[in-house]
């Protein structure tokens, strides 16, 4: 599977000229793409990815792998057809989110739950890119679209408790701008044996603009996100002051501050990552909002495991024959 | 009506009266084992060497609430001592397991045609739910069964009668004594047609294996079914019946149903290129069995199945597998066709190779499910978004769904395109023997892999105008694929206006081209030239060819063309069609062949429609013909 030159993670960029917007996060995202497949060793001719439409899905034709952009909300189908058909490759789905909960979201949630063994990006700029400008699925309520002039009254889906609900083993979430972030969730996931799901929070500059620049500002990104690692307890804040507490009253994960209230040290939950409840309350924190890996359990049976051994060709034919002559058959001489 | 046994009167092989051919129908509810029994009897008869054609007919309920007319199954057969081409029009033999099966079938009765009844399922309730005023089989009106040969026989007290007295056995319930009813009868209609029970012994043997007591039950009442034919005094006129063996090809047979012939040809069409074949596929009635065979098949056999979570991920993982390298491929009905459309454009764009079959039912909308139709000819030729053509081509019966689906494996691969095959509900779910096809004889067509390197992903062939299959994973191939247009040659995205119009000819002409490998159409029956062509496709090939053969011998001038190619239609089809004063085109839809035909070739050929859920009878299809001649000579 790996490339017998090492590669750079330029050689995993394609010819053609790029042509999402000028400060667009997709670069970003590409960007740190590239730079996991060169840490991996990945050969690009085992390597496919695998989009549906909308601005993020065009990724495939940016990349120097093999590249597939199909139909609006299908890359999910698609790419588990690819795994069914040929489980050795390398796959990747690149997909937003309209692409990926509104009319993909029946894939998506047969995706996570077969777990088809392959890394899932979805770029979240809670916006429609492509048709200028609409509501998504993850817009937040009240939000002002051409669609949606009054603003909107849905309940926006939460990527990350529908991914939990869908039975995904690795569940994570990421900023656009936060580069470090990127590259090692990618890492992660890349690794996973099995659906790995992660959400990109993106910011859109024509339609949506700095709807993240909460979680995007550099000088805020200390009080605002919560960067989870397993095994450590959930700190956050410039000097770690804050941390994550779990109150059993309302069976809830809540900020605290170490030292105020009684609290210490001893009461900040420790991340495990490998624990299913945990990860349900951690999808239902937005302040400070969970990066990192949310949920990592490796499950034993996943789509597009076994690759077709040499020779069953042969033997496949002599099965074949051998029901098309099963039960009663006669002789005409 | 009693009947008295006695041993003596059985009569034997030689004394029984010798027919041709027989038409047989089983109906009753749908939980009474009625297909259970008719299978059975098509392949004893099949065992005996006669030709055979089934139709099972049910309701698209699974179990509707029983004596309801609505609820009635069944399943007609005709077994024959030449060859046959449909599973006849009239019947000869009925059996009504309710009252509810009298009334629906009793009119396919030929007068004169035994009529076997379960008296003991003719109750006051039954009858009420079946909308009789009385009961038909009373001495009162004993005018109303006048016409027929009746058997009227207290089946169920019978079968009950043989199960309690297997020893050792203990029955819990009337009920489940019943079930076994249908085994009793096809014991019966065995004998009456004079044939073996040994097939069926050993099938419930097999099949009850785990089961001690349903095996025991079973065989007792088959047994009994029998014995009770050759020992009960019938009634005077119903005399056993013998047919002959039929004369067919030397080869080995059994019987299959054009599901399994054509599961079996999708594999095979897959395994002989060398290629996995990758069935992707959500239930749909009445598809869903092409998925059962391949999935029972399975993994060891190389054969890779996915039940999708709907119609359109099917198509798409379809899809997905053949990008990967392998053959994808998708079975469905009418309603899976049109959420699948969006995903044929894109194989279409992406030049990739795939297999759908469509198995034809009742339409629109959910339609008719369990009942068969040849209304989506038009969709499998036209319907999809963009200039987007596809091949279609179409089975005719049963047996052919094997090489039909070999040969769509064949064009889908060698011209890089999605292929349309069309079946229906009939052929599906139909049986007749089949001659099992060597594998080993089937051409290898084994694709060269592995290295891509120097070959232009879309580059094109100058004979076939197909591209190359440059699959994930080989050295030198990367390249990316999608739905946006691209440009001939480097297949870079393009928006250019010329290379669109360039793109849509090309891919036009590379199906078109299609109709240079196939082919030239044949006259089925008949003369090359003459008065009148009967221009059939799919399905109704059995009725047309007999209704033809009919009219031919009495020495009209009649032809039969059966088309296999729909799209592109043989090129020489308008020539020989134009050899014919008159073209009619018999299909189960409003007339879509017909159109398609005076589309493109100008030729006023005439449609001859029926859209009953049923296949045409043989009389049908000869009434139009004897209507399009006296037409023509006044």
């Amino acid at each position: 599977m790996t490339a017998e030159v090492a590669l750079k993670p330029k050689d995993y960029a394609s010819a053609q000229d790029v042509r999402w917007c000028p400060g667009c996060g997709n670069y970003s995202v590409i960007k740190a793409v590239q730079k996991t497949l060169a840490e991996a060793g990945c050969n690009p001719e085992n390597t496919v990815f695998v989009s549906g439409i909308g601005c993020s899905s065009r990724f495939p034709y940016y990349m120097e792998t093999y590249g597939f952009h199909t139909i609006h909300g299908r890359a999910a189908a698609v790419a588990t057809g690819v795994k069914i058909s040929k489980p050795e490759l390398d796959v990747w789905v690149v997909s937003g989110d309209g692409d990926s909960l509104a009319i993909g979201g029946n894939h998506l949630l047969h995706l996570l739950r077969r777990n088809v063994d392959v890394t899932y990006l979805l770029l979240n700029n809670e916006i429609y890119g492509l048709t200028k400008g609409q509501a998504s699925p993850t817009s937040r309520r009240g939000t002002l679209s051409p669609t949606s002039p009054h603003g909107t009254l849905d309940q926006p889906v939460n990527p990350i408790e529908f991914a939990i609900g869908a039975h995904g083993r690795f569940i994570a979430r990421c900023v656009d701008a936060l580069q470090n972030l990127l590259s090692e969730t990618f890492a992660r996931a890349h690794a996973f044996h099995g659906t790995s799901f992660v959400e990109i929070l993106q910011n859109c500059l024509v339609f949506n603009d700095g709807v993240f620049s909460d979680q995007e500002d550099k000088k805020k990104i200390d009080d605002t996100l919560l960067w989870l690692h397993h095994g450590e307890p959930m700190l956050y804040g410039a000097d770690k002051s804050k941390g994550i507490l779990f109150n059993p009253k309302t069976y809830a994960l809540e900020p605290v501050t170490i030292g105020l209230d009684g609290v210490t040290l001893d009461d900040i939950v420790v991340h495990d990552e490998t624990s299913h409840g945990l990860a349900m309350m951690l999808s239902a924190l937005e302040a400070p909002l969970p990066v990192g890996v949310i949920y990592a359990a490796p499950e034993a049976t996943f789509i597009g495991r076994q690759p077709i051994p040499q020779g069953t060709m042969a033997k496949s034919a002599a099965r074949l024959a051998g029901a098309m002559h099963a039960g009663n058959t006669w002789r005409v001489e | 009506m009693n009947f008295q046994t006695s041993a003596g009167t059985a009569p034997d092989e030689g004394r029984r009266l010798r027919r041709e051919a027989v038409v047989i129908r089983f109906a009753g509810d749908s939980g009474d084992g009625i297909q259970a029994a008719g299978s059975q009897f098509g392949i004893e008869a099949a065992l005996a060497g006669n030709d055979l054609s089934t139709y099972p007919d049910y309701p698209s309920e699974i179990r509707a609430p029983a004596g309801t007319t609505y609820g009635v199954s069944s399943f007609q057969i005709q077994i024959a001592s030449q060859e046959i081409h449909t599973p006849g029009d009239k019947l000869d033999c009925l059996v009504a397991f309710n009252p509810a099966a009298l009334k629906v079938h009793l009119g396919d009765l030929k007068p004169g045609g035994v009529l076997i009844v379960d008296a003991g399922a003719f109750k006051a309730a039954g009858l009420k739910k079946a909308g009789y005023e009385h009961d038909p089989l009373s001495e009162d009106h004993a005018d109303e069964l006048a016409d027929y040969r009746l058997l009227n026989v207290d089946i169920s007290t019978l079968t009950r009668e043989t199960v309690s007295a297997i020893p050792d056995i203990d029955v819990s319930s009337k009920k489940d004594a019943l079930k076994a009813r249908n085994m009793w009868v096809l014991g019966l209609v065995l004998w009456l047609y004079g044939r073996e029970k040994g097939a069926t012994l050993e099938w419930i043997n097999k099949k009850f294996g785990t089961k001690p007591i349903v095996r025991a039950v079973n065989s007792a009442a088959i047994e009994a079914g029998y014995a009770f034919g050759a020992t009960a005094l019938l009634p005077s006129g119903l005399e056993p019946v013998t047919i002959e063996p039929a004369k067919a090809a030397p080869g080995l047979y059994r019987t299959a149903t054009g599901a399994e012939t054509t599961a079996y040809g999708l594999a095979a069409g897959a395994l002989k290129q060398g290629l996995l074949p990758v069935y992707c596929s959500y239930p749909i009635t009445p598809a869903t069995t092409m998925l059962h065979t391949l999935a029972r098949l399975g993994e060891e056999a190389g054969i890779r199945t996915f039940q999708a979570e709907d119609e359109i991920a099917a198509i798409c993982a379809a899809i997905g597998a053949s990008y990967a390298g392998g053959l994808g491929m998708t079975g469905t009905s009418g309603p899976g066709m049109a959420l699948k459309s969006e995903g044929f454009g894109l194989a279409v764009a992406a030049e990739l190779p795939l297999v759908i079959v469509n198995v034809q039912r009742g339409g629109p909308s959910t339609g008719l499910p369990t009942k068969v139709e040849q209304s989506d000819l038009l969709q499998a030729v036209a319907g999809r978004h963009g200039d987007a053509p596809m091949p279609v081509i179409a089975m005719r019966s049963p047996s052919e769904g094997f090489d039909i689906a070999v040969e769509a494996a064949r064009i889908a691969v060698k011209y890089m395109t999605p292929v349309i095959v069309l079946s229906d509900g009939y052929i599906a779910n139909a049986a007749e023997p089949w001659k099992i096809p060597s594998l080993t004889d089937l051409p290898d067509r084994r694709l060269q892999r592995g290295d891509a390197h120097g070959i232009q992903p879309f580059a094109r062939d100058p004979d076939t105008l197909a591209r190359p299959w440059i699959v994930p994973g080989m050295a030198g191939g990367v390249h990316r694929l999608g739905g946006l247009e691209r440009q001939d040659g480097s297949g870079e995205v393009s928006y250019d206006a010329k290379n669109h119009e360039r793109m849509t000819e090309l891919r036009m002409r590379k199906i078109d081209g299609i109709a240079e490998d196939i082919p030239l159409q044949e006259v089925e029956l008949g003369a090359e030239t003459g008065d009148i062509a009967v221009l059939g496709w799919g399905s109704t090939y059995g009725a047309i060819t007999d209704a033809v053969e009919k009219l031919v011998a009495e020495g009209l001038s009649v032809s039969h063309i059966h088309l296999r190619y729909i799209h592109p239609f043989p090129r020489n089809l308008p020539e020989l069609l134009k050899g014919f004063k008159k073209v009619i085109v018999p299909e189960l839809n409003t007339g879509q062949l017909t159109m398609l035909l005076r589309a493109k070739t100008l030729l006023p050929v005439e449609a001859v429609t029926k859209v009953a859920g049923r296949p045409f009878q043989i009389g049908e299809v000869e009434t139009a013909i004897r209507a399009a001649l006296s037409e023509m000579s006044s």
